[in-house]
C-alpha cells in the first residue's frame, strides 16, 4: 500500500540512525530506550488528534478497545486482531501482520532484532494511554507462528496497568 | 458576531496545575483564580457521576455553568489545544507558551480598551 511505505521506511531509518549514532558505546539497552521516548511523544500528540471529536471513555476498556480500533486503524491501516484481558490491568494486544516488521524475512535469525522494530510502537501506546490518564508500562513480543500453510509473525503487547498509587507525589 | 465572551480562560492539566490561565485584567482578578479552583470540584463531581455515557459529544464539555453557547467557544479552544499539544516543540506538562493560542483565547475574551 503506498500510504504505509513512507511511515515505514522513516521508521526504519530512524533505527538505523539512531544505532549509527550510538556505534562504539555498548548496546545497553538505551537506543531502545530512545525509541520508545520517541514513540511516546508521538503517541500523545497523535491521541490529542484522535480524540478531540471522540466520546468520554466509558473505562479502561473502553480506552484499550480505541487503541485496537481506531488508534491502530490510523498508524497501520488495520485493527489489532486480538485483545484479551485478565480484567486486573493486564491487556494483550495481537496483531498478526504487523506492518513495521513485515520487511523483515520470516524466521528465527532475526528474532533478537525484533525488540528495536518494536521499541518505537510500545512508546506509542503508553504515550496515547498516558494522555488518556492511564499509566501503563508497554512490553512486547514477537513469535513466528508455524500454523497454516506459511509462516506467521505474530506480536503480543502486554499492557500493565501501573498501580503505584501508593507513592502520591 | 459572537456576543458571550469570556473573563477567564484557563487550562488544568491533569494533574490539576495550570498549563494556561488569563484572565481579564480587573481587581477582581483572585476570584477568577478561585472560581477556577472551585470549578475544577465540580468537574470532579460530573465526571464520577458518569456512569452511563451519554455517548454524546458534550460530555466533553460538561456543561458546568452556563451550557449551550459556550460549547463553540470550548470546541475552538480545545482545537487549539490539540494543536499546541502536537507541536514538537511543546513539552506537554510545561505551561502553554503558544502566541497562536494567545491569539484565540483573545478573540474569546472580553475586549478591555
Amino acid at each position: 500500500m503506498a500510504d504505509e511505505a513512507p511511515f515505514q521506511l522513516l521508521h526504519s531509518e530512524v533505527i538505523q540512525y539512531i544505532y549509527k549514532s550510538a556505534e562504539g558505546e555498548t548496546e545497553s539497552g538505551r537506543n531502545v530506550t530512545k525509541l520508545e521516548n520517541i514513540g511516546f511523544r508521538v503517541g500523545q500528540g497523535l491521541i490529542e488528534r484522535l480524540t478531540k471529536d471522540t466520546a468520554r471513555f466509558k473505562d479502561e476498556l473502553d480506552i484499550m478497545k480505541f487503541i485496537c480500533k481506531d488508534f491502530w486503524t490510523c498508524v497501520f491501516k488495520k485493527q489489532i486482531d486480538n485483545l484479551r484481558t485478565n480484567h486486573q490491568g493486564i491487556y494483550v494486544l495481537q496483531d498478526n501482520k504487523f506492518g513495521l516488521l513485515s520487511h523483515l524475512s520470516v524466521g528465527k535469525q532475526y528474532l533478537e532484532h525484533a525488540p528495536k522494530y518494536l521499541a518505537f510502537t510500545c512508546g506509542l501506546v503508553r504515550g496515547a494511554l498516558s494522555n488518556l490518564g492511564v499509566k501503563s508500562i508497554v512490553t512486547s513480543e514477537v513469535s513466528v507462528m508455524p500454523s497454516y500453510s506459511k509462516k506467521q509473525t505474530a506480536e503480543f503487547i502486554k499492557l500493565h496497568r501501573d498501580s503505584g498509587d501508593t507513592n502520591q507525589n | 458576531m459572537n456576543t458571550n465572551m469570556a473573563v477567564c480562560i484557563a487550562v488544568i492539566a491533569k494533574e490539576n496545575y495550570p498549563l494556561y490561565i488569563r484572565s481579564v485584567p480587573t481587581q477582581n482578578e483572585l476570584k477568577f483564580h478561585y472560581t477556577v479552583h472551585t470549578s475544577l470540584d465540580v468537574v470532579e463531581e460530573k465526571i464520577s457521576a458518569v456512569g452511563k455515557a451519554l455517548g454524546d459529544q458534550r460530555e466533553l464539555y460538561l456543561g458546568l455553568l452556563y451550557p449551550t453557547e459556550d460549547y463553540k467557544m470550548f470546541r475552538k479552544l480545545h482545537n487549539s489545544f490539540t494543536d499546541v499539544m502536537c507541536n514538537p516543540f511543546h513539552n506537554p506538562g510545561d505551561t502553554i507558551q503558544s502566541k497562536a493560542f494567545d491569539g484565540i483565547v483573545s478573540g474569546m475574551m472580553v475586549q478591555t480598551a
